[in-house]
């Protein structure tokens, strides 16, 4: 088994479902219309898959599909959402509450709008990556128009108590935002119940094709507005224009209809019991290994745990048949650990000792098991060739000593 | 970005994985790096009366080229006097295993851990033999 390729980073992103693309296939050479072509049977054809997709996304969310607005991804819809709200409602207020855990696409339009004249507050997280109620409520000013708070971390899979945030939001009547990319289609959501006003996903971390994605915007109590980013046609309530990437439309359609069965069939649960068995399977048999996030308010598909005393490249190498993901600055471009791990108050050494593995329906248990086998086999491995492990077993207390730091 | 073959082959086999005595006064003992910046290498060497290296072991917490590196630096010094080990320059260990760009400090690493060895080891032949020390 060992020569075959392990995907274990659907986190990142997800394999497209054969019967997603199934689906897709006829709106490239035979349904190729533009939707917004009212006058003739290609656009109307177009048209149909279009508002199959927005009915079959709206209902994952128990939203009405005239408050869905294509984008080109989860980044997109961010984008929209917290910058369209910031310049439609910046006469109302010029403040903004996110946390600082969130995906860079809600960090940095965040920090565009704090050069422009906005003020955000990023509230820190607990141990667990919860944000406090607390600090959030006390966070709000009467000058506070938007909270932009995730639903589920990509990093470390904590879940936010979002029907919390959404009611105390609701009392205080700013607008709440949650980016849902890896809870969309995952884990139960009902816009209204959770007091929902903007959410933003994306298809293809559902199993659905890259470059499309979708934002939900509350069309009553409240009705909510955005200014648009991209200007042109008018597509998209005037919040998105430009023609509408219909086969990347209905593929988003299809993937949200399948995620959607999939919650309610036990598939979800499934992924729940392997993810579970991972983190056991793992923990078990290694000392010195931590779970990061929430054990229980946790993604189904996530795991991140860090090995102490071994490095989390290193790792990597050592089972190169799996595709999994690290903290660590070696695998990264900016050469600094994970932001969101440090958040956490995960020290840098255990942050470059750690590795997320995300599993997806496609997933079987036959996969984890051998991939619990390879991980054990190369952090012992590794083990004995660390000098802080040697240095941990003579006693010695790593953070007392003084280290030449390069 | 992929590994090289021969950052492959040191990982999958790095020569002369272990620790020696560091108590030991013909042993020298460098230690580099910290565990936040994500390596750590401990080098140690053996050497005789005549300053050659007999023997060489090492240990590290980094990445597969930081690995790489320090075992590769193993097998370079030994044999060679400690004089000689100085003269082994992290651009050697870059092209020996076609180390990227981003991971050149790996390298840097390696050698600061020979300096470190090499300085422990004079240290102690220092403390045994005062007078020639000066």
């Amino acid at each position: 088994m060992s020569d075959r390729k392990i995907y274990l980073d659907n986190n990142a992103t997800t394999r497209v479902d054969p019967r997603v693309l199934d689906e897709m296939l006829p709106f490239f050479c035979e349904k190729y219309g533009n939707p917004a072509s009212r006058n003739h049977a290609f656009g109307w054809e177009s048209e149909e898959g279009v508002d199959i997709a927005r009915d079959r996304v709206a209902s994952v969310i128990g939203a009405d599909a005239k408050e869905i607005i294509f984008t080109s991804g989860a980044t997109e819809g961010n984008n929209i959402a917290i910058k369209g709200v910031a310049a439609m409602y910046g006469e109302k207020g010029k403040h903004i509450i996110t946390q600082v855990t969130e995906h860079k696409a809600v960090i940095d339009p965040c920090k565009w709008l704090e050069q422009h004249g906005f003020r955000v507050t990023f509230l820190p997280v607990q141990k667990d990556g919860r944000i406090s109620m607390d600090a959030l409520r006390e966070a709000m000013t009467p000058d506070t128009i938007l909270v932009s708070i995730m639903h589920g971390n990509n990093e470390i899979g904590t879940l936010q108590p979002i029907a919390e945030i959404g009611r105390l939001c609701k009392e205080k009547s700013v607008l709440f935002h949650t980016d849902c990319c890896q809870t969309f289609g995952k884990t139960p959501i009902d816009v209204n119940a959770m007091g929902i006003d903007l959410l933003s996903c994306s298809g293809h971390k559902i199993h659905g094709p890259k470059g499309v994605g979708a934002l939900y915007v509350r069309r009553r109590n409240p009705r909510v507005r955005c200014e648009a980013i991209i200007h042109g046609g008018g597509h998209e309530r005037g919040m998105r224009s430009g023609t509408l990437n219909v086969p990347g439309i209905v593929g988003l359609g299809k993937a949200a209809q399948l995620c959607a069965e999939g919650i309610k069939n036990g598939e979800v649960d499934r992924i729940r019991g392997l993810r579970d068995r991972l983190i056991d399977g793992i923990l078990s048999q290694l000392d010195e290994t931590y779970l990061n996030g929430h054990r229980t308010e946790r993604t189904p598909n996530n795991v991140n745990i860090s090995f102490a005393f071994v490095e989390g490249e290193s790792m990597m190498m050592g089972f190169p048949e799996i595709a999994v993901s690290s903290g660590s600055a070696c695998t990264s471009a900016s050469l600094e650990p994970s932001y969101v791990l440090r958040a956490l108050g995960v020290g840098d050494d255990l942050a470059h000792s750690s590795i997320r593995f995300s599993l997806s329906r496609f997933t079987t248990q036959e996969e984890i098991d051998h991939a619990v086998n390879r991980v054990v086999t190369a952090v012992r491995r590794l083990r004995q060739m660390s000098p802080l492990y040697e240095m941990a077993q003579e006693g010695i207390d790593l953070k007392e000593v003084q280290w030449a730091h390069h | 970005m992929s590994y090289s073959n021969q950052i492959i082959d040191h990982y999958q086999n790095p020569r002369n994985v272990g620790s020696l005595d560091r108590a030991n006064s013909f042993v020298g003992t460098g230690v580099v790096g910290a565990p936040e910046c994500g390596d750590v290498m401990k080098l140690q060497i053996q050497f005789d009366d005549n300053e050659r290296i007999l023997d060489a072991k090492f240990k590290t917490f980094g990445c597969g080229s930081a690995i790489a590196s320090s075992s590769l630096a193993t097998e370079w010094v030994k044999g060679k006097t400690l004089d000689e080990a100085l003269e082994i320059k992290n651009t050697e260990i870059v092209k020996e295993l076609a180390l990227p760009p981003v991971k050149i400090h790996c390298s840097v690493l390696a050698e600061d851990a020979i300096r470190a060895a090499v300085a422990d080891a004079k240290k102690k032949i220092a403390e045994r033999n005062p007078a020639a020390a000066k």
